[in-house]
């Protein structure tokens, strides 16, 4: 055997991928780390002072911030644990006693709306919830009352948003998980005259724990720095009322050019995003 | 009536319920696209037109965004997938303590919320005076998608059994001869999936290109649809949803192209199964 594939160059294709990783992750991670606690302004160093902790303080008095971190939380439950996971458990749970037309119909349904490039689901969802839009015409339809969505309720208009574009990854996470249980344990539940709830609640709920934890810490992953979706539809507005911390950190850093205060935002953003990596890493127990 | 009729009409019935709720947006696009006097509301055209998409069928709205797509996404693709492809070899073929915490290290940044350092990486382009050019804009694309495609690549090339390499090393092949003449072609459907779900996802990124490129001229069509509806009020929705399909479809092209090898066992899902 010759010594490349013995000695340490054996691991050299490594470093193209590496080198980019470094230059352009890395590096923006700790140069996140140094304006964070530093006052800059503009995008030159120019004038930027060491302020230590100050961004931070600020952003804990700041009630902006705090209405931004309020919001995160709405947008990433509403949206990524209740709407995605439940929706897409139940969807990949049904499909399996539908017929098939009907399964076929729905994936592809489903599916497509997760291609989509962001800016054009976002931009359908926008004509779908305006006052104008197909949403108040149905429910004018069903003599209900309209409302103009965007603007009494953006923050529960742009989860929704995010439920019908996001769907299908657990929809597809869990169809794999439900088709490796083997048929005979539930099965075997029926005929022991378990309760089609029961089933699911003491049977494959258990059999599938793993596959939830990762797919409840992706989403959540995925959730926390969706930026396009809620900008092309509100803009985080009206006011702030659907201002989540990236859009947040985007009006602070680039509208109001406080880069040092925006980054800030972004570090504590990106502090919560590792913390979740490393539970789900955890969680998953990888064993590369 | 049987007991396993009525749980499948219930079951199908809550489906095409579901099926509806996620139709009405996508029927809404379809429609309007083709309607001359399209607003915000589903309903069936009173004549069918093509004259939304012959109206943006032109190079400032359409050809232009979307060949700097093809050469922002595309060239980013290749980076990735050449980078991918190189890393995912050792890793896959040679066990140790350091290639383990390599792959934990990309699984971890696969997870980070990427949007968070779009304001560093803006003040680094300045800097380095990458702003506003193609090239750092998809190097930097490549890299956002690489440890994805990375991971991915490295379970594909997990399923090519050693075997087959350890002939061509007695025949005196290096690695990266081995690489390239038996373990690529090997796993030719992984690598397709991988390019093709690298370009996909680089496709519909609007984020990155709207913080790094500054220029009309080098707008992607995710980012130049924005400016387009960017402006409410004198928005012509009929075009935009012409628009829309016209950036939407080789996405869907594409993902039909390898729904067949991903659906199924779904290498995604299973690549990130607990």
């Amino acid at each position: 055997m010759s010594a490349s594939r013995t000695g340490w160059w054996r691991w050299v294709p490594l470093a193209p991928a590496t080198i980019l990783l470094l230059l352009f992750l890395a590096g923006p991670i700790g140069y996140c780390v140094w304006i964070a606690f530093t006052d800059t302004q503009l995008t030159g160093k120019a004038g930027a002072a060491f302020v230590g902790l100050d961004n931070f303080r600020r952003a804990f008095a700041d009630d902006d911030f705090r209405n931004a971190v309020l919001l995160t939380l709405v947008f990433t439950f509403v949206s990524a644990i209740v709407g995605q996971n439940t929706l897409g458990l139940a969807l990949a749970g049904l499909m399996r006693a539908a017929s098939r037309p009907v399964r076929t119909l729905t994936g592809t349904l489903v599916i497509t709306a997760w291609v989509l490039p962001e800016i054009v689901a976002a931009f359908l969802l926008y004509t779908f919830f305006r006052r104008e839009g197909t949403l108040n015409a149905i429910l004018d339809w069903l003599h209900l009352p309209s409302q103009n969505w965007l603007f009494t309720l953006p923050i529960l208009a742009v989860s929704f948003a995010n439920v019908w574009r996001g769907t299908a990854f657990s929809m597809l996470i869990y169809s794999a998980a439900l088709s490796e249980i083997p048929r005979e344990v539930t099965e075997a539940a029926e005929v022991d005259g378990a309760s089609g709830p029961r089933r699911v609640l003491y049977i494959t709920l258990p059999m599938i724990r793993r596959s939830i934890g990762t797919n409840l810490m992706l989403n959540t992953l995925s959730t926390l720095s969706v930026f396009g979706l809620i900008w092309a539809m509100t803009r985080g507005g009206p006011g702030n009322r659907s201002q989540t911390l990236p859009v947040f950190m985007y009006d602070q850093a680039f509208l109001k050019s406080l880069i040092g205060y925006g980054t800030a935002v972004a570090l504590l953003l990106l502090l919560v995003g590792s913390l979740f990596s490393v539970v789900y890493l955890r969680l998953m127990k990888v064993d590369p | 009536m049987r007991r396993a009729t009525r749980v499948r009409l219930a079951a199908d019935t809550a489906l095409l319920l579901t099926a509806a709720a996620f139709a009405v947006p996508l029927l809404w696009l379809v429609l309007a696209a083709v309607d001359a006097e399209a607003d915000l509301r589903l309903r069936v055209p009173s004549s069918v037109t093509a004259g939304n998409f012959d109206a943006v069928l032109t190079d400032e709205i359409t050809f232009t965004p979307m060949l700097n797509s093809l050469l922002l996404c595309g060239g980013a693709t290749v980076v990735s997938v050449v980078c991918a492809a190189l890393a995912a070899y050792p890793l896959s073929r040679h066990r140790s303590r350091w290639g383990r915490s390599y792959l934990l290290t990309i699984l971890f940044t696969t997870c980070l919320p990427i949007t968070a350092i779009m304001v560093p990486v803006y003040g680094l382009f300045v800097q380095v005076d990458l702003i506003d050019t193609m090239y750092g804009t998809a190097l930097f694309l490549a890299t956002a998608q690489l440890p994805f495609a990375v991971w991915l690549m490295k379970n594909f090339m997990d399923g090519v059994p050693v075997v087959l390499e350890e002939a061509a090393w007695t025949d005196g092949a290096s690695n990266l001869q081995t690489l390239t003449r038996v373990v690529l072609p090997l796993m030719g459907p992984g690598v397709a999936v991988v390019t093709i779900y690298t370009f996909i996802m680089l496709w519909g990124n609007f984020f990155v290109p709207f913080m790094l490129l500054l220029s009309p001229e080098q707008l992607p069509a995710s980012v130049s649809i924005f400016t387009f509806f960017g402006n409410y009020g004198s928005v012509v929705y009929g075009q935009l949803a012409a628009f829309s399909m016209l950036y939407s479809a080789p996405v869907l092209v594409l993902y039909i192209l390898i729904s067949r090898k991903l659906g199924g066992g779904f290498a995604l899902g299973g690549a990130v199964k607990g």
